[in-house]
C-alpha cells in the first residue's frame, strides 16, 4: 500500500543517511503507519490508520476528546502495542524493534513523568542518567525554560505552568529526533510558550507529531494533518486540503 | 549497573524525603513484638516459636514496603519514563530489589534490638553472626519475591491485597527455611551456627527466584 506522506528536506542529522542518495525518499520516513489498529477491550480506538511522515516534518493530529490522539502518541512512543497493522519508526518495526528507537523519541504527554517529591533539577538529573546525557545539559535546559531560580524546589510546590516547562525540558533532554507532543502548550502562558518554542517548536528542526486543543494553531505548524473521528482517519493530507467545515465537524 | 544505580539513588532519595515506608515497617514490627510480649505474658521465647514470631513479623513488615515499592512509578509516570529510555529493563528490577533489601536491613537495625529486648532468650550475642547471616539470606528472598509481586500488583486496583495474596505463598519456602535455621540459634544452649541445610536452602531459593524473576520481569513492564 502506498502511504500518503509529505516530502521535504531532511533536517535531522540524527536520521540514518540514505545510502542511495536523495532519489530514495522512502528511507527518510520517520513515521510509517499502515493500517494501524488498536483496541481497548471491545472498543476500537484507532482503526486502519495509514500515513508516512518525513524527517523534519510536523504531523498535526486533530480530533475531539477521545478520538484516539493520545493513544496514537503512546503507540509511537512504544508504550502501547498496536493490535493490527504496522508501525515503523526510523524504518524499525514496532514493537519488535522498539529498543532500537527508544532514546530517539521525546514524549511530552498529559503526565509530566516527574517525581513530585524531587526537585526539577533532581528529576532532570535522573532522566539524564537514564539517557546517558551529561549533567551539564540539565542546567542548560533549566535556564532555557526559565526554571533555574526554582530548580531546587520540589515539583509538588510548583505551578502547573512551571511543571509544564520542566516537562518540556525533560522531553528534549536527550535531543530526540522525534518529538511526540500532546497538547504541549497547555498550562503555558504566552511568555512561557515563547520560552519553549526553540525547544519544541518548528524551529527545533526535528520531526514532530503534535496534538492540540487549538486546531488553527496546530494547522499553522503542520506539514501533514491526520484528522481522527471515532478512531478513523477522516482526513490525511496537507493542511491546505482541509477545509474549515471539516475542521468544525471534527469538534462538533 | 549505572541505570540501576540511578533508579536506586532516586528511590532512596524519595524515601529519605517522604519517609513513607520505613517508619511504618519499623512501627509495625515493634508493635507486634510488644503485643506478643504482653499477649503471651512471657519475657522471652525460645527455639522455633521465637524464630517464627520474628520471621513472620519481618515478613508482614516487608509487605508494607512491597505494596509501596512501585507506587511512585505507577502514579507519577516513572514506568513510562523508564520505558522511554534506551536501557536494559532488568535495571528496574535490580534497583527495586536492592531498595527493598536495604529497607529490610534498615528495618532489622530497629526490629532485631526490639526483639532482643522484648522476646529473645538471653545469650543471643553468641549466635549473632549466624543469626545475621540467616536474616541477610531471608532479606534476599523477601527482596526478590517482593519486587516481583509488587510489579504484578501495581497494575491492579487491589494492589494492597494482591501483594500478600501472591507474595506470601511464594515466600513460604523461605519462611520455613529462615524459621528452621534461626530456631536453634534462639535457644539457651545455641551452638552458634545454623544448620548448613537451611543456609543452603535459602541461598538456593534466593538464586533460583532471582534468575526466574529477572527472566520474567520484562513482561511485567509491558502494558
Amino acid at each position: 500500500m502506498r502511504l500518503p506522506h509529505c516530502t521535504g528536506e531532511m533536517q535531522d542529522a540524527a536520521i540514518t543517511p540514505d545510502p542511495e542518495g536523495p532519489t530514495a525518499p522512502a528511507l527518510s520516513l520517520v513515521v510509517e503507519l499502515d493500517g494501524l489498529t488498536r483496541h481497548f477491550g471491545e472498543r476500537t480506538v484507532l482503526r486502519g490508520i495509514s500515513l508516512g511522515l518525513d524527517a523534519g516534518q510536523t504531523l498535526a493530529v486533530l480530533g475531539r476528546n477521545g478520538a484516539g490522539k493520545s493513544t496514537l502518541l503512546r503507540i509511537l512512543a512504544t508504550l502501547l502495542r498496536p493490535h493490527a497493522g504496522s508501525v515503523k519508526l526510523f524504518g524499525e518495526p514496532l514493537p519488535r524493534q522498539g529498543w532500537a528507537v527508544r532514546g530517539r523519541i521525546g514524549l511530552l504527554g498529559h503526565e509530566p513523568l516527574l517525581y513530585r517529591d524531587l526537585s526539577g533539577r533532581e528529576n532532570l538529573a535522573y532522566h539524564a542518567r537514564l539517557h546517558r546525557v551529561p549533567q551539564g545539559r540539565v542546567d542548560e535546559l533549566l535556564e532555557a525554560v526559565g526554571m533555574l531560580q526554582r530548580a531546587d524546589d520540589p515539583i509538588r510546590s510548583l505551578s502547573r505552568g512551571m511543571v509544564q516547562r520542566l516537562t518540556v525540558a525533560r522531553a528534549v533532554l536527550h535531543r530526540p529526533a522525534l518529538l511526540l507532543l500532546d497538547e504541549p502548550r497547555s498550562n503555558l502562558d504566552p511568555a512561557a510558550g515563547d520560552l519553549v518554542e526553540p525547544l519544541i517548536g518548528r524551529s527545533a528542526g526535528v520531526t514532530r507529531v503534535l496534538t492540540s486543543h487549538d486546531p488553527q494553531a496546530a494547522l499553522a505548524e503542520a506539514d501533514l494533518v491526520l484528522a481522527l473521528a471515532s478512531g478513523r482517519a477522516a482526513y490525511v493530507g496537507p493542511p491546505a486540503g482541509l477545509d474549515q467545515g471539516t475542521v468544525r465537524s471534527l469538534y462538533a | 549497573m549505572r541505570t540501576a544505580a540511578a533508579i536506586l539513588r532516586k528511590d532512596l532519595l524519595i524515601e529519605r524525603r517522604t519517609l513513607e515506608t520505613l517508619p511504618g515497617m519499623a512501627l509495625l514490627s515493634v508493635m507486634t513484638f510488644v503485643i506478643f510480649h504482653f499477649g503471651l505474658g512471657q519475657d522471652s521465647l525460645s527455639g522455633q516459636l521465637a524464630a517464627g514470631v520474628l520471621t513472620v513479623t519481618l515478613l508482614f513488615a516487608a509487605m508494607l514496603a512491597v505494596n509501596r515499592l512501585f507506587v511512585a512509578e505507577r502514579e507519577q509516570g516513572g514506568f513510562d519514563a523508564f520505558l522511554l529510555a534506551p536501557v536494559d529493563r532488568t535495571a528496574m528490577f535490580t534497583a527495586k530489589a536492592t531498595a527493598l533489601f536495604l529497607f529490610m536491613v534498615a528495618l532489622e537495625l530497629i526490629a532485631v534490638p526490639a526483639f532482643a529486648l522484648l522476646l529473645a532468650p538471653p545469650g543471643l550475642g553468641r549466635s549473632l553472626p549466624a543469626f545475621l547471616l540467616m536474616l541477610v539470606l531471608a532479606d534476599g528472598a523477601f527482596a526478590v519475591i517482593g519486587t516481583f509481586v509488587s510489579a504484578i500488583a501495581v497494575h491492579t486496583r487491589a494492589r494492597d491485597l494482591i501483594g500478600p495474596v501472591i507474595g506470601l505463598p511464594l515466600l513460604l519456602p523461605a519462611l520455613i527455611a529462615t524459621a528452621s535455621g534461626i530456631g536453634p540459634l534462639l535457644t539457651l544452649r545455641a551452638s552458634g551456627s545454623p544448620e548448613p541445610k537451611w543456609l543452603a536452602v535459602l541461598a538456593l531459593y534466593d538464586l533460583f527466584t532471582a534468575l526466574l524473576a529477572i527472566g520474567l520481569f520484562d513482561y511485567l513492564l509491558e502494558e
